[in-house]
This record gives structure tokens, C-alpha cells and sequence, in this order.
């Protein structure tokens, strides 16, 4: 019972690194109708960052910052430069664009940083908690990925910038027309994905060390967690996430063996597209012929 | 008709000339492009001509790899007899993965065969079939000799054989996709509400392409098994299926000619990047890919193609 318990909440943790690459997701998804598959790739890079960063002698959490705010920039470039002009492509237009800005940066974070496998540090203590049920690191990461995911929700709910990407991402056109500028909400909206990357990235390295295909497993389970919460909905997304994470730990621990976890992301992406496409908590899309 | 006819006589002679010239790795190297561009012809079909994306194909090829190696090690079945078997096999799990794939539009069958080739080297290393696929440390298989006393050594007449499979199979594909069901084909991807109106069922359509896709990249794989004369489940990594995707889209996603122009590419172009950097092959597929899709949505074949019909329409006045 204690181990069914343990499983349960690491899966909770490492869900709530899933929840937020799947919330990343969701927000392209939701602005562009197009699924970001460099999204892992990316955060990977901006984990790198995070490190040069500690390596040049900053304090943990300065590089943090600034690793949230570079990912952002960087983000935002991205959006300006390659994004811009297949906005309104065929989907294997974007597909091609996506797969390719995927390469770039894989090689890219290889040739900067090497292939070498790096430890990466965690601001938090490395004991356990609550009679062995924690550890710090569970404890701190999960707490970092849930302010997180309150801020981004706080940031979209209460600010009049968070509408105006709302109301971008749902009605362009009439968007336009009462003065929202909608290139710019997008490209702000690829930034803070990344942004939410690198901090999904700094979170889940210390757990699987870093190398420049880290997060390739991550952005399966992100993708499952998307799809399984409904990929329209930045809540259900979360939640999804939070599921796939406890899903996979149990899964791993009790049924299919660590070996085949990644396969487990495929039956659920399988699953869910099959049974139910919208997902738990998406709208049902109903097209006209 | 006749002078296609000759046109194809001709390119196979043109194509079997390397067992002369070359010798050694430079003809491997050839036979793999051979491969490769078997590979990316079934993925021409599923994506360029059908419309429906796949970042998966390795998974494909990589089930065709190890049916043969599995046939030949555990069997002792005859090399060339188990292309068929694995034809049958990889149409049977294209037909069954092609199932779900109706439901999706295109963006969540990209995403379905991504997670599909991420997920297949975990799934052949699985225990459960460590007795055939012999693991993480794969299989090693013997290298066919020449038959009846001809006088090629191992590597030319690997070359020839690959070369006869693949001609046969280009010529079934171009039948195929140039008939009635090719039409089809392109209706779907093109307007399919329109294409059922026109009596074309779907569902059936578009699961059969898929199978026909999955056994064309599957035969290549187990071509791919023969030639190199060894399988192991990290060579089937997501990178091959990106790498066949990258083939496909610099040879034009819907021209079969272009299939063998992405195929040379995806040969030779990691080789010579490599020499840079071990990073820079992924680099320079990612700058072709966008670069591609900015400038030359057709691909290379398709602007091949294009030039071709200046040229003529410039000869004809």
C-alpha cells in the first residue's frame, strides 16, 4: 500500500511537469490550430541555458529567471521569423516547418552544449518528506509547476493582456476590428509557451539528467496529456497531464514494466483519439460540410 | 507508350551500371539508396498522394527489417522469400494501425505516428520477444551470395537484386497511382467531402492506402536488413522516421520520381555533414525542410518537373 501510495504521488510530480508542457501546447494549439512539435526540443534548450547560467556563477533561481525570460525572447522570435508566413498553410506546410525547427534545435543545444549527459542542479533539499512518502524535489517541483500554472491562469483571467490573447486566439477577425493586434498576441503567446518550457525543463532535469534528447519521452506524455484533457482546453490539458503523470508511474510500476512506458503514451494517445477525440474537457467540433 | 517504355529500359540499364563502376561501400551505399528510396515511395503514396501525414514510417520499416531477420534467423528461410512474407505482415499492421488513423485529421495522424515511431525501439527491445529479436543487441544475418555460379561477388549482387525488387515495385506504384484508384486517391486528399459524393468509400480507401503504404516502406526495410546484414532496435530510432519525412518532402511529396532524388539525398547528405560536426546533419535537414516548404512547396521533383514542362513547352514553338 505504502509503494501503491509513493507511486501515486511521484506520478504526481512528474504529471505536473506533463501539465505544464502540455499546457505550452495547448496555448499554440489553441491560437494557431497548430501542434508545436519542437516544443520539447526547445524547453531542452532553454534548460541548457538555465545552466550556462548557474555555471557562470549565478545563483540558482537568478538563472532561473533568466532562463524564463531568454526562452520567452527566443519564443517570440521564432513566431516573428518562421511562423508568420505558414500561419495559413496546409497542415503538412506546418507539419514540415515544425519537424524542421525540431532538427534545428536538437543540433543546435548538440552543437552548443555537447552530447554529454549533465547533471543539473535542484534548488530544493535532497531528503525525504512525510515518512519517506516525498521527496524534496517531488514536493518543490510540483509546488514551482502549480504557481505556475495559477499564474498563467490568474495572468489570462485577470489582466486586460491576457483577454486581448484570449480574444485573439478566439475570433481573430473581430479581434482585429476592436483593436487587438493579433500577430503580436500570437507572438506573445509562442513566448510564454516557451517560457513555460524552459520551466517544465529545469524541473524535470535534475530527475533524468540532461542531455539534448531529454525531453522527447516528455513531449509524448505532454502530447497524451493534451489529448486526453481535450487539446482546445488549457484546464483539461493540465489535468491531463496530471493523469498521464500518475497513469505512467503506475502503469510502469504494476502493468507493462519501465521498458514499454513510452508505449503506454501511445495507447493513450491511441485510446483517446479513438473513444473520444475531443478529449475529457474539449468542445466537440462540429464541421459543415 | 512505346517510348516510356524505353525510357524505363533505359534508366534501369543507366541504374545498373554502378556493379561496374563501383565497388565495395560506394555500392552499398547505392543499394541503400536503392532502399530508401523503396522506403520513401510508400510514404509518397500515404502522404503526398493520400493526403494523410505519417511521422512514423520508421516503425514500418523497422517491422519489415526484423520480420526477415527474425525469418531468416529462427527459420532459416530463404532471403528473397521473406520479402513477401514481410509484404504480408507490414500490410497487415499498416491496415490495423490505418484503422484509428480514420478518425484523424491530419495534424493527430502526424501526431499518432510520431508517438508510433518513438515508441517502436522500446517495443523491440521488450523481453517479451527478447527470443526472436534478440534485444537491445539485436541480429546479425548472413549476407546472400549470388545464385547459380553468376558471376557477381556479395555486394554486386546485392545491388542487383535490390535494383530488380525496387523496379518492380516503382512500376506496380506507378500503375497504381497513375489508374483509377490513384485518381481516388488525390480526389480524397483534395476535397474529400467531394470524393464521397463521387462514390469514392472513404474509410476503405483510405485504411487500403495505408496498407499499401506501410508494405512498400516494410519491403524496404526488409531490403534494408538484407543489405546491411544486421538489425538492432536503436537504428530504428524516431530519427529514421524524421529522416524518411525529410526525403520526402525534398523530393516532392507527391512525385514518384522525386522519391529516388530524396533518397540520394537522405544517402549522401548526413555523410558529407558529418564531416563537419556530428551535430550538423540534423541542422542541415532542418534548414532543408523549412527552406523547402518557404520556397519550393513542390520539391525538388516537383521542380524538376516543372522546368521539364518550360522546356518543352519551349521546344514545341
Amino acid at each position: 500500500m505504502e509503494g501503491f501510495i509513493h507511486q501515486i504521488i511521484s506520478g504526481i510530480a512528474t504529471g505536473g511537469i506533463y501539465a505544464s508542457v502540455a499546457l505550452a501546447l495547448v496555448m499554440i494549439y489553441q491560437a494557431t490550430h497548430h501542434v508545436n512539435f519542437a516544443q520539447g526540443e526547445m524547453a531542452t534548450f532553454s534548460t541548457y541555458i538555465a545552466l550556462t547560467l548557474i555555471n557562470f556563477g549565478l545563483p540558482y533561481w537568478v538563472a532561473f529567471v533568466g532562463s524564463f525570460a531568454i526562452s520567452f525572447v527566443v519564443g517570440v522570435i521564432i513566431e516573428r521569423l518562421l511562423m508568420r508566413p505558414v500561419a495559413n498553410a496546409p497542415v503538412l506546410t506546418s507539419v514540415g516547418v515544425f519537424v524542421g525547427l525540431l532538427l534545428i534545435v536538437n543540433s543546435v543545444t548538440g552543437w552548443f552544449f555537447d552530447y554529454t549527459i549533465k547533471q543539473f542542479p535542484s534548488p530544493f533539499p535532497d531528503k525525504a518528506l512525510f515518512g519517506g512518502f516525498v521527496s524534496g524535489h517531488e514536493l518543490g517541483s510540483t509546488a514551482v509547476t502549480l504557481v505556475v500554472l495559477l499564474s498563467v491562469y490568474l495572468f489570462f483571467r485577470h489582466t486586460r493582456l491576457g483577454l486581448a490573447m484570449r480574444a485573439a486566439a478566439f475570433n481573430p477577425v473581430s479581434s482585429r476590428l476592436v483593436g487587438v493586434r493579433v500577430g503580436w498576441m500570437l507572438a506573445l503567446g509562442w513566448g510564454l509557451a516557451a517560457a513555460i518550457g524552459s520551466v517544465a525543463g529545469c524541473m524535470v532535469a535534475p530527475v533524468v539528467f540532461l542531455d539534448p534528447n531529454m525531453m522527447s519521452g516528455i513531449l509524448l506524455y505532454a502530447f497524451a496529456g493534451a489529448l486526453l484533457g481535450g487539446i482546445d482546453s488549457p484546464l483539461g490539458a493540465v489535468l491531463g497531464g496530471f493523469m498521464v503523470g500518475v497513469i505512467e508511474n503506475l502503469g510502469g510500476a504494476y502493468v507493462v514494466g519501465t521498458e514499454l512506458k513510452l508505449t503506454l503514451a501511445l495507447v493513450i494517445i491511441i485510446t483517446v483519439l479513438t473513444l473520444k477525440p475531443s478529449g475529457l474537457m474539449g468542445r466537440k467540433v462540429y464541421s459543415r460540410v | 507508350m512505346r517510348t516510356s517504355w524505353l525510357i524505363a529500359i533505359f534508366v534501369v540499364l543507366l541504374a545498373a551500371i554502378p556493379t561496374a563502376l563501383f565497388s565495395g561501400y560506394h555500392l552499398f551505399q547505392m543499394t541503400m539508396v536503392v532502399v530508401y528510396g523503396v522506403a520513401i515511395l510508400g510514404l509518397a503514396m500515404l502522404t503526398g498522394i493520400n493526403g494523410q501525414i505519417s511521422l512514423g514510417h520508421g516503425a514500418f520499416y523497422a517491422i519489415g527489417a526484423y520480420t526477415t531477420a527474425i525469418l531468416m534467423n529462427s527459420w532459416d528461410v530463404p532471403y528473397w522469400l521473406t520479402l513477401p512474407i514481410s509484404a504480408v505482415v507490414c500490410a497487415g499492421v499498416g491496415f490495423l494501425v490505418g484503422l484509428p488513423a480514420l478518425r484523424l485529421g491530419g495534424l493527430y495522424l502526424a501526431l499518432t505516428t510520431f508517438a508510433l515511431a518513438v515508441a517502436i525501439p522500446q517495443i523491440l527491445k521488450h523481453k517479451l520477444f527478447e527470443d526472436w529479436t534478440g534485444g537491445v543487441q539485436g541480429l546479425v544475418i548472413d549476407k546472400p551470395d549470388a545464385p547459380f555460379g553468376l558471376p557477381f561477388n556479395t555486394d554486386q549482387w546485392l545491388y542487383l537484386f535490390t535494383l530488380g525488387v525496387a523496379v518492380v515495385l516503382y512500376i506496380l506504384a506507378i500503375n497504381l497511382t497513375q489508374g483509377r484508384i490513384g485518381r481516388a486517391m488525390r480526389a480524397v486528399r483534395d476535397h474529400a467531402v467531394a470524393a464521397e459524393a463521387m462514390g469514392i468509400n472513404l474509410a476503405m480507401l483510405k485504411t487500403r492506402t495505408f496498407a499499401v503504404s506501410a508494405m512498400y516502406t516494410g519491403v524496404a526495410g526488409s531490403l534494408g536488413a538484407i543489405a546491411v546484414a544486421f538489425v538492432a532496435p536503436d537504428s530504428f530510432s524516431v530519427f529514421l522516421s524524421i529522416t524518411f519525412f525529410v526525403g520526402l518532402v525534398a523530393g516532392g511529396a507527391a512525385s514518384i520520381g522525386g522519391t529516388i532524388v530524396g533518397a540520394v539525398f537522405i544517402e549522401f547528405v548526413p555523410n558529407l555533414a558529418d564531416k563537419v560536426s556530428k551535430a550538423a546533419p540534423g541542422a542541415v535537414y532542418g534548414v532543408i525542410l523549412i527552406a523547402m516548404m518557404f520556397l519550393m512547396p513542390q520539391g525538388a521533383g516537383g521542380f524538376l518537373y516543372g522546368l521539364w514542362r518550360r522546356m518543352v513547352r519551349l521546344g514545341g514553338k
